[in-house]
């Protein structure tokens, strides 16, 4: 029966580039909307994700992490005196202007963290080195913005808040979510740069390292009573409420999320017209199988291989296409991500809509009008 | 071999239903080639699905080498149909992608042989059909004289002792059409099996043993073939 099912798909190379073409279409534009998803996620709360802190300690009810407001550098202290805790460190995410050599303004976010500790600091540096930003007025930005900010290479001088800015470093993948940029620099520097917003005895955040063996809740639950009047969050907690403000409570996120839903409709959709369409091309021939003695068994194992086989080859494709795509779109602000459990979650869903597809086809050939087997 | 009794097969409900069969009875026995003729419409393939255990009968009893087969649940009669016919269509019916070779294989792993026994049946029963040459061919690159071969070596494959063929010469050319009835005869004359023909076509009555006549769902006459009268 495989051989059957083998030799029918390719028989008819037209009726099979068409099937593979519709189950192409439809798993790229699922892996496409999804990856476009996953990358907005990871994208909305990357700065959190890697941060390394066990804990965010921040100004009350702040909606996300770039929605923080300063707070006294006195309460470090407090936090300090909890035994669980390993160390400290003042945190700055603002909201400040960068002057081009154009005389052009662009709004960039300014991330000053601790240097000794590196927590909330860049990662994947991929030109010059963190350890740079000890230099006076120096600063990391993302090799994505080097046009949005004019920048070209490492030594180039630039403003933010009307003070110097030299280029030290160039990160890779490092995107924001909105169309600020991030510039990493020493807290001193992020000081400098947000002066006027932030005083020098405050910070944004306060990132906290528990000691080894402590969980991030125990640490919380040591750590919320010495300071009640500021919101403590776990990094996994900072990092929901960041993507959840982001998904939900901007167009943005619903819009991708929808997206992402439709896609997954639409490409069922179309999978199951074209496997229905496919086997209802070779109705007859079940036609004739189930009059010559098959079993209603024999047919559906001819249209599940049919389904499946149709499902791995157009997955294939779909795949080699949509990582292509991914991989060239880790370059712009709207990165494809496709990790290796998308991958593998859309064969299986490519197997399953392709044979749960067939289905539909299984009951049409299984209750064939036997008349229409003995017509001309 | 087959013997029918009061068989009704009606389509549909109420004012809209269509009585296709009203009372037919009907007996073959092995060795025997029966015609079916009648108009289009007339019941002849409604009687033919339902002895070849296609369609179900509404009423009426179908015993096949003495046994019942009207009342048997639906999922028994794959096994009737492999165990009992061997078919042939007006169309042919070949499967496009599959070579002469397999499409006779294919009947044959149904009927459970191993691929290697199918094989070598396969390829007796083409030559059987003088069609050796052309085991390796795909249907499209076969005549139509040629698919019927195929077809009826297909029928044969498992040695089922019922042959239903459905209008088997109505696309072939005279000669072909000759052909294929003389096969046919052979095998009931020869290896004593039942052949039942569907046919509109009388330049092959002369090859029946009985001609049963349908019309409006009924047998309206039964006698013998024209070589048997003369």
């Amino acid at each position: 029966m495989l051989t059957l099912a083998w030799k029918n798909l390719f028989h008819d190379r037209v009726r099979l580039a068409v099937t593979l073409v519709g189950i192409v279409f439809a798993l790229v534009l699922i892996l496409m909307q999804f990856g476009l998803f996953l990358g907005f996620l990871d994208t909305s709360a990357n700065i959190v994700e890697r941060s390394g802190a066990d804990l965010w300690v921040t100004s009350p009810r702040i909606p996300y992490v770039n929605g923080g407001s300063p707070l006294s550098e006195s309460n470090r202290w407090k936090v300090l005196a909890v035994p669980a805790v390993e160390r400290v460190d003042r945190y700055i995410l603002a909201w400040v202007p960068w002057k081009l050599k154009t005389g052009a303004i662009e709004n960039v976010q300014v991330v000053g963290y601790n240097l000794d500790s590196g927590v909330g600091g860049p990662w994947n540096v991929v030109e010059g080195s963190a350890a740079a930003l000890r230099g006076e007025d120096t600063v990391i930005v993302d090799e994505i913005y080097k046009s949005l900010l004019g920048v070209s290479r490492i030594g180039e001088v630039f403003e933010i808040s009307g003070r110097r800015a030299r280029i030290v470093g160039f990160t890779r993948g490092i995107r924001s979510f909105t169309t600020a940029p991030f510039v990493f620099c020493s807290f001193k520097n992020a000081l400098n740069y947000g002066a006027g917003i932030i005083r020098e005895d405050q910070a944004v955040y306060l990132l906290v390292k528990g000691r080894a063996g402590v969980s991030a809740n125990a640490l919380k639950a040591a750590v919320q009573p010495m300071v009640p009047e500021l919101d403590v969050l776990t990094n996994e907690e900072m990092h929901r409420r960041t993507q959840t403000h982001w998904v939900f409570a901007t167009g943005a996120g619903i819009t991708t999320l929808l997206g992402a839903v439709l896609g997954l409709i639409v490409g069922v959709v179309v999978v199951a017209q074209t496997i229905y369409a496919a086997t209802v091309d070779h109705i007859r021939e079940f036609g004739t199988l189930k009059a010559m003695g098959a079993s209603n068994g024999h047919i559906y194992r001819v249209i599940l291989a049919q389904a499946a086989i149709s499902g791995v080859m157009g997955y294939t494709a779909a795949i080699a296409i949509a990582l292509t795509v991914s991989e060239g779109s880790q370059g712009g602000n709207a990165p494809i991500l496709l990790p290796p459990e998308v991958a593998v979650g859309t064969l299986a869903l490519a197997l399953a809509m392709c044979m749960g597809a067939s289905v539909i086809s299984i009951r049409k050939a299984t209750r064939i009008d036997p008349a229409m087997v003995f017509r001309g | 071999m087959i013997e029918i009794r009061n068989l009704f097969k009606t389509y549909g409900h109420g004012s809209a239903a269509v009585h296709a069969l009203e009372g037919v009875d009907f007996d073959v026995d092995a060795g025997e080639v029966v015609m079916l003729m009648g108009p289009s419409g007339s019941g002849k393939t409604t009687l033919l699905s339902i002895m070849g255990c296609i369609l179900r009968a509404t009423s009426g009893s179908v015993k096949i080498d003495g046994r019942e087969v009207a009342s048997l649940p639906e999922k028994k009669l794959p096994g009737v149909r492999l165990e009992h016919f061997g078919f042939i269509f007006q169309g042919f019916n070949l499967f496009p992608a599959l070579t002469a070779q397999e499409n006779v294989e294919l009947t044959l792993k149904l009927k459970g042989r191993s691929a290697r026994e199918a094989r070598r049946q396969a390829g007796e029963l083409l030559e059987q059909v003088d069609l050796s040459e052309k085991a390796g061919r795909l249907p499209s690159d076969l005549s139509g004289g040629q698919k019927q071969r195929v077809a009826i070596a297909r029928a044969l494959a498992g040695d089922p002792p019922i042959i239903l063929a459905d209008e088997p010469t109505a696309a072939l050319d005279s000669q072909s059409g000759l052909n294929v009835m003389q096969m046919l005869t052979r095998l009931a004359k020869q290896r004593g099996r039942a052949v039942v023909v569907v046919t509109h076509d009388s330049r092959v009555l002369g090859f029946a043993d009985r001609i049963v006549e349908i019309a409006d769902g009924r047998i309206c006459s039964a006698e013998l073939g024209m070589e048997k009268t003369a």
